[in-house]
């Protein structure tokens, strides 16, 4: 009966691990210091096409409030034409954009971590949306990675 | 002419673009390394290079683990093919000599009652008094924290899934060196008590669902509020709503701001952004992997003459985290924002 019971357990957890396409965020830890992975990020993101749009500082916010934190950024992005074309044709992506990478220290290293384009699939079902988002994820995996690689 | 043979198999096998085996270095660092460390010594999970940790744990364990994860304590499933999970296991084992343990799947028989009265009195300061584990999911080391090793939730539905009885009683005998989990032996219980505690572990299966291993369901991927005022008028409400609902308005700019030279931006959206600081550093304190939260911002937005505010909803965005200690935090989020827009909108 116990045996039944976790087999069943496995089973169901199985069945969701392929249907929810499992990890849903993209999370990197980069062995750069936290001005080299920053550098390293906006350098993979610009050499792509797209544009930093702002750089966010969180932790100077908190900081400022009087809250311990380390280095916490987030990094805007976009292309200006498909962001115009998008919000225009398909306005409820609008809180969605522009995209955005946040990037923290992990002592020694940085973490950069996105939720990936493909779950937007999710939110936003229009077909013709699809190959946008699948495009974002293949750039957003060639950007996450390069911060990865760079020594 | 057997050599010429040979000799002819080994050069086409070369010469064929074999099936490479998975990397499993390569593979770890891009699906583990981000929570678990380069070289497994932890952070956000587990340190899995621990030579304690690796002499209670079976391959089993860890290549089930890898594919069910954990529901609701932030590690994922896995859809990664087989093979790929058994190379990262591999590489998980070559950071240590540690003979790699086998247990038995055997259900250990033990009394659950007097199981639930041992757990009581020494698993469950650390546990939770229903297995639910430690607190702090979800916390890096940009965050101050209190310890490394966060106490596994024991009724997760993966942990179950993937840890035998067999592996659960040498954990309870040995302990974990270098973790707060003790002996028990050495504690002064003996191997009988042990297996009760293992089988009101186990009894954990027959319970509903916890709520700490659940996700928030909505289908909504964003809010919506239609407003009465035009775009200036609405943008002026927002923030003051904001500052109403104890935010700190932080900038307005508009959508297209830095994407095209300044002046020649879409007037017609608008990011109003603010934040409750407080709100935030509990939030990072849960998980600091909400950057995609950051700064809160509602969106202000004209078209066809009609205005309305946009944001995302967090309550839909927290199913992405799989932390269930989110969950709160995320169902207020969405509540300020429906509160702030509506008090625009009024």
């Amino acid at each position: 009966m116990k045996r039944t019971m976790r087999f069943l357990i496995a089973a169901l957890l199985l069945s969701l691990a392929s249907t929810s396409g499992a990890d849903q965020l993209m999370m990197i830890r980069s062995g750069l210091s936290f001005p080299e992975a920053m550098m390293a990020l906006q350098n993979a993101i610009t050499t792509r096409g797209y544009k930093v749009t702002h750089v966010q500082n969180v932790d100077v916010g908190l900081t400022k409030t009087g809250y311990k934190t380390d280095n916490y950024k987030v990094v805007f992005y976009g292309k200006a034409e498909e962001v115009a074309q998008l919000t225009t044709k398909h306005p409820e992506l609008i809180p969605y954009l522009p995209l955005n990478v946040a990037i923290f220290a992990e002592r020694d290293n940085t973490i950069l971590v996105t939720d990936r384009p493909g779950v937007l699939a999710d939110f936003f079902p229009e077909p013709e949306l699809k190959n946008v988002f699948m495009r974002w994820e293949k750039d957003l995996t060639e950007i996450v990675n390069e911060v990865q690689e760079t020594r | 002419m057997h050599r010429i043979i040979a000799l002819t198999l080994l050069v086409l096998a070369g010469s064929f673009p074999a099936q490479a085996a998975p990397d499993g270095a390569r593979l770890y660092a891009r699906n583990c390394a981000a929570c678990h460390g380069e070289n497994g010594g932890g952070g956000l999970g587990v340190p899995l290079s621990l030579p304690s940790f690796q002499a209670t744990i079976s391959n089993d364990y860890l290549h089930q683990t890898i594919r069910l994860g954990r529901p609701g304590r932030v590690m994922p499933t896995s859809a990664l093919p087989d093979g790929d999970i058994a190379a990262i296991v591999r590489h998980i084992r070559s950071w240590n000599k540690t003979p790699v343990p086998k247990f038995s799947t055997t259900l250990i028989k033990g009394n659950t009652e007097h199981g639930r009265a041992l757990y009581a009195a020494q698993c469950a300061a650390c546990h939770g008094a229903g297995g639910e584990g430690g607190k702090g999911t979800g916390v890096t080391f940009s965050r101050p924290r209190d310890f490394q090793i966060m106490a596994p939730a024991l009724n997760n539905p993966g942990f179950l899934a993937a840890a035998s009885d067999s592996m659960i009683k040498k954990t309870l005998m040995n302990g974990r060196e270098g973790t707060p989990m003790a002996s028990f032996l050495k504690q002064g219980l003996n191997e009988k008590d042990i297996d009760d505690i293992v089988s009101f572990i186990r009894s954990f299966e027959k319970s509903p669902l916890s709520r700490h291993a659940g996700v928030l369901e909505t289908e909504q991927a964003v809010l919506t509020v239609d407003s009465p005022y035009d775009l200036k008028t609405t943008i002026e409400n927002v923030k003051r709503a904001a500052i109403s609902n104890n935010f700190l308005f932080i900038r307005e700019q508009p959508l297209s701001h830095g994407l095209v030279p300044a002046g020649q931006e879409d007037p017609r959206q608008h990011i109003i952004y603010f934040c409750n600081f407080s709100f935030l550093n509990a939030a990072l304190l849960t998980d600091s992997r909400v950057g995609l939260f950051l700064p809160c911002r509602i969106t202000v937005v004209e078209q066809n003459g009609k205005v309305k505010m946009m944001t995302v909803n967090p309550k839909r965005l927290s199913k992405i985290f799989n932390n269930a200690e989110l969950n709160t935090l995320c169902d207020e989020m969405t509540r300020h924002y429906l509160a702030i827009m509506e008090e625009a909108a009024i």
